[in-house]
């Protein structure tokens, strides 16, 4: 009880003067909505299905392109640390692209898959897979010898080798690619939602470029606000855990 | 001092180094680590090998595993040339290698999983029995990194000792544990060795101990690293460091040894 205490309070605070300053007529409230009206907006909108709908909808796109972008990530990673071949080709396009951020992908995925759930896909794709790859790579060629030796003479090879030892004396490396590849996905598709209509579905972002066209700072901002309650909830859900295994097993420092 | 090819035992050749030379090339030039090692060790003898430091001890062991290749002669197990490593030739590293991934229950049965024909509730059962026997049963549930030194160099030793490999190749593997626990383990592997019989190659710089653990004693010079000479230790088990036979032998091969020290050796008697 005494950890929650200082971030509500904390919170509540900042909601407090915020109100009060708005309620003083410091800002138009055109500009600058109180945050009761930002709860107020919240409140209609979960209540006629709006947000949940497209929650859902953004949801379905993240989760989709990120498993996509994983299960090609983890593999590449794994092939550009085993053979010098593709180090000098996968893992030069892959160190290029990753330097690329992937909204500037929009442009071409419209023209290739046209306003489709594809081109969504392709996006967040592209944002997620190339950290992912990276960090396998450099998590594999940082596993110590002496590791896959012990293994060895203990009669693991090929497949067992990779799935129980390499994989996992990597999974500390591999982590935060996969957190950088989440944050990379997250932030491409808001890009996307907000910069492309797509008629299959309308997300957190599309939300928020309404609020905008309309005018409606309470909606802008409530939007704002389910953004970062996903992020966060994505963070303590996903990959908590697995860093709580890390610290405990690792030893390393305790978050 | 006996000649190479003169064994004790009758028993048929598990292990044959043959004309085994290796150098390593760095960017600091290269260095000779072995000479023309020949070496015949048979089913179930315990097999130590003494020299000072950097005389390619553990590369020679390393070659027997499997984990490197000579430059030219070979190694054959069982009659058959070593191609590569293998879980009939199992390997206690200087370093514990423990796995961090794993709890240590985890890293004991690791091996365990790789042998075919147990159930899980056996594997457990051996591994339980090691644990015990290194004297870390109430720690099967801890975390590597919440071990200490001599903690994680028992654990590996425990891990290598499960899956009762037919031959054990051990390099240094008590150096960093602290002289009590050292005399225990002494006991302890002689016990299951009794028990368990199996071919173990011992690397080690400590002539006490390698007069103590094993029944022939290889003797080999710094760099190049070349057999020099062997002893037979044929004294009765289980056998105590500290007793005076051991010290005995000790010093006979100390003596034999001391021209073949190189000025910044390490290798000293019951250290």
């Amino acid at each position: 009880m005494k950890r929650w205490l200082p971030p509500i309070l904390f919170f509540a605070a900042l909601a407090g003067a915020w109100e009060w300053l708005v309620r003083q007529g410091v800002w138009p409230r055109a500009i600058v909505p109180a945050p009761s009206e930002v709860v107020r907006y919240l409140v209609t909108a979960v209540a006629d299905g709006t947000l949940l709908g497209a929650t859902g909808v953004t949801l379905r796109r993240l989760v989709l392109g990120y498993l996509i972008g994983f299960g090609f990530g983890l593999p590449a990673g794994v092939l550009i640390a085993r053979f010098r071949f593709f180090r000098h080709t996968l893992g030069l396009l892959a160190l290029g692209l990753q330097s690329l951020p992937s909204i500037c992908w929009a442009p071409l995925a419209l023209l290739w898959f046209g306003q489709t759930e594809t081109a969504m896909a392709f996006i967040v794709v592209m944002g997620c897979v190339w950290s992912i790859t990276l960090a396998t790579d450099a998590g594999v060629r940082h596993v110590p010898p002496i590791y896959r030796w012990a293994a060895m003479t203990m009669g693991s090879r090929g497949l067992h080798l990779w799935v129980h030892v390499i994989l996992p004396a990597a999974l500390p490396f591999i982590l935060s690619g996969m957190k950088q590849g989440w944050a990379f996905a997250w932030r491409s598709l808001m890009a996307a939602e907000i910069y492309v209509a797509i008629l299959t579905g309308f997300g957190l972002g599309h939300l928020l470029h309404y609020g905008r066209e309309l005018h409606a700072m309470d909606a802008v901002l409530g939007i704002m606000l389910v953004i970062i309650l996903v992020g966060l909830a994505t963070d303590k859900l996903l990959f908590a855990p697995l860093e709580r295994f890390i610290h405990m097993r690792w030893g390393t420092e305790r978050a | 001092m006996i000649g190479p090819g003169q064994t004790a035992v009758a028993a048929p050749v598990k292990l044959a180094i043959e004309g085994v030379s290796k150098t390593f090339h760095t960017r600091h030039g290269s260095v000779h680590a072995l000479e023309n090692v020949n070496l015949q060790i048979r089913e179930g003898e315990f097999v130590c090998v003494v020299g000072p430091s950097g005389c390619g001890k553990t590369t020679l062991l390393n070659i027997i595993a499997g984990l490197e290749t000579p430059d030219t002669g070979r190694v054959l197990a069982d009659g058959k040339p070593v191609t590569g490593a293998g879980s009939d030739r199992l390997v206690l590293f200087q370093e514990p290698a423990l796995f961090p991934w794993l709890d240590v229950m985890g890293n004991v049965l690791f091996g365990l999983k790789l042998k075919p024909n147990l159930t899980a509730k056996e594997r457990r059962e051996v591994a339980e029995f090691y644990l015990r026997l290194v004297g870390l049963e109430k720690f099967m549930h801890a975390n590597i990194h919440e071990l200490s030194g001599g903690m994680k160099q028992r654990v590996a030793l425990a891990r290598a000792l499960a899956p009762n490999p037919r031959v054990l190749l051990m390099d240094e593997p008590f150096g960093s544990l602290d002289a009590l626990t050292r005399e225990q383990l002494y006991g302890d592997l002689q016990a299951i060795w009794q028990k368990r019989p199996k071919t173990i190659v011992f690397v080690t710089h400590n002539v006490r101990e390698a007069a103590c653990l094993g029944d022939r004693v290889v003797l080999l010079s710094a760099r190049p690293g070349r057999v020099r000479g062997q002893f037979h230790i044929p004294l009765p088990r289980p056998r105590d460091i500290n007793s005076v036979e051991v010290a005995r032998h000790s010093a006979e091969i100390i003596h034999a040894l001391k021209p073949h020290l190189t000025p910044d050796t390490e290798a000293v008697a019951g250290e």
